[in-house]
């Protein structure tokens, strides 16, 4: 099955890239315009296009990328000649440090507040907490970021204000300097786990096996612990995988803000130049991520659900 | 406490005399020997001193960005590649052109051939003696058929180039042109090591006061002082990191947190508040930069004259000012020359709003009422779409329907620029009036973004380039501004300053203007106190 869903993936991937490339084709302007901006004239456009074979008809440009795709050979950017693998390394390692980071604060973070909210329901605290991280996500990101930049740096200066990492940081250094970020992406992404851990422990509380464990006398806790969460792993898996594929794709904002090299600033540059390599490449990663997040989902999912694992 | 600050910055940067400075500081109630201790103390400061890591933040910078001078667009990879390489020539602070690389030049008698003698023993950062054939190789790297570079419309008249020896290069162009050692001091024709029949941009070597440590386009650049500068008395600084952050509350933070120690484009719309750190200094320099608005008098109403000069009347340039560039600016006065060109014709009096006038204008074109179109993106300038309403507003008080088009920013140098009839321009401008008239003002020019064609400008655009005698060259750019003032099809409303702000431990001496960030020099000029 795990296979299937594989070969599906590799399907999407080819329509994924389809579409970007016909979307980037209808975006006005091409490389050799955006690149040279106001100082273009007619001559050096021609030369440039000349020079990378921007003047091939579409398709044939299209088809010699995924052939070069099919090798294993990203190809290089069209504006600066540089590998795309090498570029998008470095970068990709970034957002996935950051995403891994705000992760390992926020899934458990929101887990347990969950948990807490389920156990202590219509309490102060689970008013309280679900005030607190819903206003967090109906804020947008940047308003978190600024705020956060505002408090934590200009006001107490704790943090640095720009996460300005490189390569040769060691690993501390890095986590502290990329601790802005991660703090405002965690408050963005915790309410929606949070919550989705509290209502589904909370659906679960009416059925009669937890009103049995209820009779049997056991503490509210180990009920809730114990009883109920093993079933409600499901949809908390789901809704943990959705929110750790939008940390991968979806943090262009808080990059811009922090100033972090990552795969979204690096996307955003070259849509904005029809950089159109650089644009497959990272949209491919992009849509990799869902996909195999995804499958993890359905298999972690799987896995928790002893009557999917052991089907008769 | 302020004029005290404001009167140590002006001894510092040399705008008064220490006996000024002293004089003005005990009328504002020091005591003499404070006086004096101060002024020996600020002129000590102004003094460079060599050392210390500088970091400053720059609002451009792309992932695509490359370190080939001939794709140098924006102010990162300027500020960057005057910190590695050299050039023939040099802006100077006063905006006059120094030798840099070469060591003198000089003319024929029409202008039509110079002679550059280039400084000897100056070495690349990998050890190569720079000598003529790097120089004819780095020119060349823009010519030719196959070229890309944003430089090649400007290196046209040049006919043929040679190296004689080691030390001496030869330009032939096709015609006269006394500013020519001007054009060498562009950005983009930086000096770069020959390599097989190009040059070699890739590794980043030149000749300038700091060396490539490593490159991120779109991130970092990070650079180390070069030990063998030939410059003695500049780059100050050991090391130096150039960072790209294009969000300006991002930028303002780092700054004022002390992430940074400059950054350019300051948001003019918090600059006031800005000002109130005191641990932060704005800067600002009064240049060349303008904003235009251009219409194709090859485009009907825009053919006829007076539909233009109604126009130009019909614009509250002060209002402007005041609004979008938050009055740091100068105004306009419909030719793109600025107070800091050389024969900038200060006679010329300033064109002001005059709705009744504009209506007078219209009533000899035969026109009752006008409605025309005009295109704006804030991918013209910051505020282009802004000023584009306020004109409306106030060319309705003329009897002049303005529809403001808002245009996507994508693409909006190829697909509106010189498409549109009329619409919203940036000019960073140039050093010298030959050069920027010749670049958009010229009837054959590719930048002529008005098409228009004025054969006594044409004429006079000709002599003038190629007149070494100093009065007559200022009397005839005087009349040529004067020309395009009344003649043109642009409405130059205003000139934006370059606001920029560093940390009060960052110091310089007089700031040139020709381009942001001293010249986009600051990388080399300024220092540490």
């Amino acid at each position: 099955m795990v296979a299937q869903r594989l070969a599906l993936g590799l399907l999407t991937l080819f329509i994924v890239s389809l579409i970007i490339f016909l979307g980037v084709e209808l975006l006005p302007g091409d490389l050799a315009q955006a690149i040279l901006g106001q100082a273009a004239t007619p001559e050096t456009v021609a030369a440039f296009r000349r020079e990378l074979g921007l003047d091939l008809p579409p398709y044939i440009r299209y088809f010699q990328w995924l052939g070069g795709m099919l090798e294993g050979d990203m190809g290089r950017s069209l504006a600066n000649q540089r590998e795309i693998a090498e570029l998008i390394g470095g970068r990709l390692a970034n957002t996935l440090f950051l995403a891994l980071y705000a992760a390992v604060i926020s899934v458990p973070l929101a887990v347990m507040l969950g948990i807490l909210a389920a156990l202590y329901r219509n309490s102060f605290y689970d008013r309280c907490i679900n005030v607190v991280t819903l206003s967090s996500i109906s804020f947008p990101e940047f308003f978190v970021a600024y705020i956060l930049i505002l408090l934590l740096s200009v006001k107490v200066g704790i943090f640095p204000s720009i996460s300005n990492v490189s390569d040769d940081l060691g690993f501390w250094e890095r986590v502290y300097r990329t601790a802005l970020p991660a703090m405002s992406l965690t408050l963005v992404v915790i309410a929606h786990m949070m919550r989705m851990t509290r209502a589904a422990i909370i659906n679960l509380l009416a059925s009669p096996y937890i009103e049995m464990a209820n009779l049997k006398g056991l503490s509210r806790s180990r009920i809730i612990v114990k009883h109920a969460l093993p079933n409600a792993l499901a949809p908390i898996i789901n809704v943990i995988v959705i929110n750790l594929a939008y940390l991968v794709v979806g943090v262009v904002v808080v990059e811009v803000v922090f100033v972090y090299p990552g795969l979204g600033q690096l996307l955003v540059d070259s849509v904005s130049k029809r950089d159109l390599p650089v644009v497959q490449a990272s949209s491919l990663i992009f849509a990799v991520t869902y996909i195999l997040l995804n499958l993890t989902a359905d298999v972690l999912s799987i896995m928790t659900n002893p009557r999917l694992m052991h089907p008769k | 406490m302020d004029n005290f600050r404001q009167l140590e910055r002006l001894l510092a940067q040399g705008k008064i005399s220490r006996r000024e400075f002293m004089g003005r500081a005990i009328t504002l109630g020091a005591s003499m020997g404070l006086a004096s201790t101060l002024a020996s103390k600020i002129v000590n400061a102004a003094t460079p001193k060599q050392g210390g890591h500088f970091r400053i933040g720059i609002g451009h910078g792309s992932t695509t960005d490359s370190l080939d001078p001939a794709t140098f667009e924006d102010a990162y990879m300027q500020f960057v590649g005057f910190g590695l390489r050299g050039h023939l020539t040099e802006v100077d602070t006063d905006g006059k052109l120094i030798p840099d690389l070469s060591e003198g030049w000089e003319a024929s008698d029409d202008a039509a051939r110079w002679t550059f003698k280039l400084r000897k023993g100056v070495e690349f950062h990998n050890g190569k003696t720079m000598d003529a054939a790097d120089v004819v190789a780095s020119v060349n790297h823009h010519r030719g058929k196959d070229s890309k570079s944003a430089a090649k419309a400007l290196l046209d008249a040049i006919t043929e180039i040679k190296a004689d020896g080691k030390d001496t290069v030869v330009f032939g162009l096709k015609e006269g042109n006394a500013d020519f050692p001007f054009i060498m001091s562009d950005y983009h024709i930086a000096i770069m090591p020959a390599k097989g029949d190009d040059v070699d941009w890739q590794s980043g070597t030149g000749t300038g006061g700091y060396i490539l440590e490593s490159y991120e386009p779109g991130v970092r650049t990070t650079l180390k002082r070069n030990p063998n500068y030939y410059k003695k008395d500049r780059a100050h600084f050991d090391s130096a990191e150039v960072l790209a952050i294009i969000d300006v509350a991002a930028r303002t933070n780092a700054l004022t947190t002390g992430e940074i120690d400059a950054m350019d484009r300051v948001d003019l719309k918090t600059a006031h508040l800005l000002k109130r750190n005191q641990n932060v200094r704005i800067e600002e320099t009064s240049g060349t930069a303008h904003y235009t608005f251009a219409m194709r008098t090859d485009t009907p109403p825009f053919d006829n004259n007076q539909v233009r000069l109604a126009l130009k009347l019909a614009v509250d340039r002060e209002a402007l000012l005041q609004s979008v560039l938050r009055g740091h600016g100068v105004l306009g006065n419909d030719h793109p020359i600025g107070r800091s060109n050389r024969y900038y014709a200060s006679e010329l009096p300033q064109r002001k709003y005059d709705p009744e006038k504009a209506k007078w204008h219209l009533k000899k074109a035969g026109l009752d009422s006008l409605s025309v179109d005009l295109s704006a993106a804030d991918a013209a300038f910051p505020g282009a779409v802004d000023a584009a309403v306020l004109y409306k507003e106030h060319a309705a008080k003329a009897g002049i329907t303005i529809n403001v088009i808002r245009e996507p920013n994508d693409g909006y140098w190829s697909n509106v620029w010189m498409k549109k009839p009329w619409c919203a321009v940036y000019w960073g401008g140039r050093p010298t009036e030959d050069w920027m008239f010749s670049t958009a003002y010229d009837a054959g020019a590719p930048w002529n973004d008005t098409f228009w064609k004025n054969d006594r400008f044409n004429k006079l655009l000709i002599e003038a380039r190629a007149e070494l005698d100093d009065a007559k060259r200022r009397a005839m750019y005087v009349e040529m501004q004067s020309i395009v003032r009344d003649d043109g099809g642009v409405v130059v409303p205003m000139f934006n300053n370059y606001v920029f702000a560093m940390r009060q431990n960052v110091e310089h001496g007089p700031m040139a203007a020709n381009l942001g960030l001293d010249g986009n020099k600051g990388m080399e000029r300024w220092w540490f106190a």
